[in-house]
């Protein structure tokens, strides 16, 4: 009763909790939140510095000595891992650059143009955007054994200047920043379209093109399902299908420090650059969509 | 889930051009300028040359791959004992053995649990975060330490999380020997050998990797309403649940359901974790199959007319939880 009393005293505008009170339980659910985010990871770390013997001894939340033992024998490993870190390197970098540009290229040609199919051509992006790459791998597969392109890299890569998400994110990036007269201005000056679109147009799109790079690098990066279809000489294969190799294994063989190295290895590259590129991503993310 | 990952940020765009009711299909400013000037036809022809890479590749990468999936799908074509039956024409024969084995729908509640189990949180741990991240009352401090960390997961090779999560969660592994040691179990829990547990797991790592993207989606949404609506609100007394349950929600509405659609179709699609969680066996007892684990599994036994029959049914369901995005996005952009 008398809580009941205290409140109705208050004036309306103090209903609810204080904001103190407030902005304390979000700190305690975001700091929550952050260790359940980073906790796999920290364990990822831990275990990458302990031996097989350690590790089965059970769990402390203190590094040990073997980093350098376990990353030696990755290197031993009968799965090639840092030539996978390579062959992932070269895929979605050629990924990244080819689907941003030709992806620009595109969003230039709705943007910029008016021709007769042009509405048609950007409704029928917009509708085929959702369609997910899975429903089509058959057909995809089938296609590449036609083509003689099993194990090579070139249908991880080549397919990737088609797409719709990242011409969109461009079109929309260009709807507020790429002024038109300033194509008109290059036109007057003689510059021909295809120089225009490199030499003015590209450096423009710069902030949109880098965002657009770093999402189609790690969505390559990551990819699993249809280069495992594709790929199937060791030698040539991208790090996930790799860490599938490993997980079919057999387990009751495996030293485990040696795992986990093989597990952060893996991912390493792209939380560095995450890390380092943080802010501009998730910043310029978040910008570009509320100008989008 | 897999192959969101380069999607976010046109995701986001589109969200907010959802909000602000902006046309992603408006035509430039400078098309009756451009109409008028009869130089511009000649320059408008460049507009299909710049389109020759994007259709070239799609018809030939994303196109003929979607016809000859939908052909497959009539014939009777796989190999069994090494031994190639087929291809033999069989109409809808493929579907209607589908559906008669019934194993497609085992499949499929599979895969609609665990993404109902893993978006349910997600979807109310975004909405709180998004509304304190974008409350300006509030006033966070190291909001971009924990857009950061909270974005994190998502860029994780999904493999790779798959694989620690398969080792963390071993049986001798750590965290079972943390349950046991802090006595909250007396002797290691299979979790991967448990129905329920492997299933959690699965909608965990989900949750985990895509709570982040969503929150800076309906994030994004939220910092895009009429601040002015708030401050009226706050004038007349109303207290922050109040808000947000009265502005925010509402005026969310097409953000949130955009965010379930894409979210169901990434769900449809869910593959890479409970492969590698489980080495592609959907243990225990098939409970963590998903309808992609499946295709796949037709696919790696060239079973093409099965996994025809498989692709057209999915593509379909997609085809019309695309269609409902669509709508959404053209009805608010007018």
């Amino acid at each position: 009763m008398a809580n009941q009393d205290a409140s109705l005293a208050k004036p309306a505008r103090q209903k609810g909790l204080p904001i103190k009170a407030r902005r304390a339980i979000a700190y305690v659910v975001l700091t929550i939140v952050v260790v359940m985010c980073l906790f796999w990871f920290y364990v990822l770390v831990i275990n990458t510095t302990r031996n097989t013997g350690e590790l089965a001894a059970g769990f402390t939340p203190f590094p040990s000595t073997h980093f350098i033992d376990n990353w030696k024998s990755l290197l031993a490993d009968s799965l090639p891992m840092v030539k996978g870190m390579f062959n992932s390197l070269l895929v979605a970098t050629l990924t990244a650059v080819l689907s941003t540009y030709f992806s620009t290229m595109t969003a230039y040609a709705i943007h910029a143009y008016d021709f007769k199919l042009k509405k048609f051509i950007f409704t029928f992006i917009l509708m085929i955007m959702m369609i997910p790459s899975q429903v089509t791998a058959l057909g995809f597969f089938r296609l590449v054994l036609k083509m003689n392109l099993e194990d090579s890299y070139i249908p991880l890569i080549v397919p990737s200047i088609a797409a719709p998400v990242t011409f969109y994110y461009m079109k929309q990036y260009m709807e507020s920043n790429l002024p038109l007269s300033l194509v008109e201005a290059a036109r007057i000056d003689g510059s021909g379209e295809f120089r225009t679109f490199n030499s003015i147009v590209l450096p423009l799109m710069k902030p949109a093109i880098a965002v657009q790079m770093i999402f189609t690098f790690v969505g390559s990066w990551n990819n699993y399902f249809i280069p495992a279809l594709i790929i199937h000489d060791t030698k040539k294969m991208t790090l996930p299908i790799l860490l599938a190799r490993l997980r079919s294994a057999d387990w009751l063989k495996f030293d485990m420090g040696k795992v986990y190295a093989m597990i952060l290895f893996s991912i390493a590259p792209v939380v560095v650059v995450y890390l380092l590129l943080s802010r501009f991503i998730v910043g310029g993310v978040a910008a570009g969509s509320v100008k989008g | 889930m897999s192959d969101q990952n380069n999607g976010k940020p046109a995701e986001q765009a589109q969200a907010s051009a959802l909000m602000q009711g902006k046309s992603g299909a408006s035509a430039p400013d400078g098309k009756a300028a451009a109409r008028k000037n009869k130089k511009a036809v000649s320059y408008n022809r460049w507009g299909y040359y710049f389109l020759i890479p994007f259709i070239v590749v799609y018809l030939i990468f994303s196109f003929i791959p979607l016809c000859t999936t939908i052909y497959n799908s009539f014939f009777i074509n796989y190999l069994a004992r090494m031994k190639q039956v087929g291809p033999t024409f069989d109409g809808l024969g493929r579907y209607v053995k589908l559906l008669q084995d019934g194993d497609i729908f085992v499949y499929l509640k599979n895969t609609m649990i665990m993404w109902i189990m893993g978006f349910v949180p997600q979807i109310l741990l975004s909405l709180l975060l998004g509304a304190w991240f974008s409350d300006p009352q509030l006033r966070l401090k190291f909001q971009n330490f924990f857009k950061t960390v909270i974005y994190l997961p998502n860029l994780i090779m999904a493999a790779a999380f798959g694989m620690l999560f398969f080792a963390l969660f071993a049986d001798s592994g750590p965290i079972n020997s943390i349950l046991v040691s802090l006595g909250i179990f007396k002797e290691p829990f299979k979790f991967l050998a448990n129905v329920w547990s492997a299933r959690w797991l699965i909608a965990f790592m989900n949750f985990l990797m895509w709570f982040g993207n969503t929150t800076i989606l309906l994030m994004a949404g939220m910092l895009g309403i009429d601040p002015s609506l708030f401050e009226a609100a706050q004038v007349d007394g109303a207290t922050s649940s109040q808000i947000f349950r009265m502005i925010t929600l509402p005026l969310l509405r097409p953000i949130l359901l955009y965010v379930v659609i894409t979210s169901l179709i990434g769900g449809l699609q869910m593959f890479d974790v409970p492969q590698i969680l489980t080495n592609g066996s959907g243990a225990p007892m098939n409970s963590t199959k998903t309808l992609v684990m499946f295709l796949n599994e037709y696919l790696k036994n060239k079973n093409y007319g099965m996994a025809g029959a498989v692709s057209v049914l999915m593509f379909i369901v997609t085809a019309i939880l695309s269609i409902i995005i669509f709508r959404i996005n053209s009805r608010t952009n007018k």
